[in-house]
């Protein structure tokens, strides 16, 4: 075989991170930054999205099952290690406790932002400008999407750098550094994307 | 001479079943003494801080120069040989713990048997037997022999295998130093025969795949080895494994 379980679902696990969520968060964050220019623009690209074929397909295989597999297996990864920063306080080990962390915070803030949009849409509400402005008129809300929108790209930029470790794309240590600074410089792009389009609900 | 004292922390435990407990000592202090020389001391005159006789302390060494890996232990937090702790360098009190990454057999020695199993499962080693003479095998470029000296130092000594918070008894991770010496073995001109052998083995569970990119190892080794280059260099390797094994290749 190709290699084992552990190996296999491990560098599924990994591709997923990139291809096709970390495409989609990308994509979802560039689409809702519309809402920066006005509560039509943000309509009617949401209403694009909204009206392409097969979405129901579309949603399943590129964000549901993907998320999910991600997700589930993620969290068991999580679990499994023994996090070791007070004795070992290096770069590296922090990401790596960070990773996890933030993973935990997504899925989390995934697991609410679905409930209170995608299913209630299903339930027949109508995901518009007004929707967000209305779940984000509370402080509250507002926090626990910055909390959420800051974790899920800080996960997806650092993922993005041990993506490239683990299929070998950056080996040397040169190679791994420069990683680090593009990755963070995606974290903060992506960043900046995310809190004006959420600051423009408000 | 006023007699200077230093003062030890040490974690014992009796017997791999029993719980650890702390006991202090205070030894006289002389001039370029390791941990292992204080350890000595404490062997020959085996009384506590308090003054109560107490058994002697428990440990491992061999080679006393920093080659055979034997002495690690945990020395005021972070694992490392005793052998080159030199006890002027270290704050003290100075606390030693075993590595408790591996089974603790008594006090501060542990059994590393892990390690040497994990070599085995990835066949850490050249097949040269044959039924006559196979003459010699293929040189190995200067350069390169100079570059896969520095993978040939690892002692053994399980030092990042202690410092990765992967391997631990949720996980079945084999941890850096073997995945190593794959690299080591897979770059040596006739250990390259049986590249693909020894890439399958650290694609299986606990392998290769197990690593979560902290770097504490190449952070914490004592003897420099590049491990998260060579764990990213059989990422690589094991990609096109992979695809060869699953669909095929001519070679
Ligand atoms: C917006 C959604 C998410 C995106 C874009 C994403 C992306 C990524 C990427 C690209 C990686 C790197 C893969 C690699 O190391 O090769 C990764 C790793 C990881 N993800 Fe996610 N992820 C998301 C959600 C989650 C969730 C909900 C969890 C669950 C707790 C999670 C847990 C993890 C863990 C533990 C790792 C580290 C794996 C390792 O170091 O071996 N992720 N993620
Ligand atoms: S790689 Fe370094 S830390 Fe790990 S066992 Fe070998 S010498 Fe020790
Ligand atoms: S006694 Fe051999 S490394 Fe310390």
């Amino acid at each position: 075989m190709a290699g084992s379980r552990d190996f296999i679902n491990r560098r599924i696990h990994s591709l997923l991170g990139v291809i096709p969520i970390g495409i989609f968060l990308v994509q979802h964050l560039v689409v809702n930054h519309f809402a920066t220019r006005d509560a039509e623009a943000f309509n009617k690209a949401a209403h694009f999205m909204e009206s392409l074929p097969f979405r129901i397909f579309l949603e399943t295989f590129v964000i549901y099952l993907p998320i999910l597999f991600h997700a589930v297996y993620g969290l068991y990864i999580t679990f499994q290690a023994k996090n070791n920063v007070t004795r070992y306080g290096y770069f590296r080990n922090m990401m790596f406790l960070v990773q996890r962390v933030t993973g935990v915070i997504t899925l989390i803030f995934i697991a609410w932002h679905v409930w209170e949009t995608r299913v209630q849409a299903a339930f027949g509400q109508e995901v518009n400008f007004d929707m967000m402005a209305d779940i984000l008129s509370s402080p509250f809300m507002v926090a626990f999407y910055l909390v959420g929108v800051l974790s899920a790209v800080f996960h997806f930029a650092n993922g993005l750098w041990s993506f490239f470790v683990s299929w070998g794309l950056t080996v040397s240590p040169r190679s791994q550094k420069i990683s680090t600074y593009v990755t963070m410089g995606v974290f903060v792009a992506l960043a900046i994307v995310s809190v004006r389009t959420i600051f423009a609900f408000i | 001479m006023s007699t200077k004292m230093v003062k030890f922390i040490i974690s014992r435990q009796d017997n791999p079943e029993t719980a650890p407990y702390l006991e202090e000592f205070e030894i006289p202090h002389r001039p370029n003494m390791n941990v292992i020389s204080a350890l000595m001391e404490i062997r020959r005159n085996p009384v506590n801080a308090k003054g109560e006789a107490t058994t002697p302390v428990t440990w491992e060494m061999g080679c006393l120069e920093e080659v055979c890996g034997a002495c690690s232990m945990v020395i005021n937090g972070k694992p490392r040989q005793s052998c080159t702790a030199l006890v002027d360098q270290l704050e003290q009190p100075i606390r030693l713990e075993p590595m408790k990454t591996f089974p603790v057999v008594r006090d501060l020695a542990i059994d590393r048997s892990r390690m040497f199993d994990a070599l085995k499962r990835v066949k850490a080693w050249i097949p040269i037997d044959g039924t006559y003479d196979l003459g010699p095998g293929p040189r190995m470029p200067e350069t390169k022999r100079q570059w896969a000296y520095e993978l040939s130092k690892c002692m053994t000594c399980g030092v990042c295998l202690e410092a990765c918070p992967n391997v631990n008894t949720n996980s079945d991770f084999i941890g850096p130093a073997p995945l190593s010496q794959v690299r080591l073995f897979n770059a040596h001109p006739t250990g390259e025969m049986n590249k693909e052998e020894r890439l399958n083995a650290i694609m299986d569970d606990g392998g290769l795949a197990e690593c979560g990119n902290s770097q504490n190892c190449v952070q914490s080794c004592p003897k420099g080895i590049p491990l998260t280059t060579s764990i990213a260099a059989l990422n690589r390797d094991t990609s096109f494994q992979a695809f060869k094994n699953f669909f095929g290749s001519d070679r």
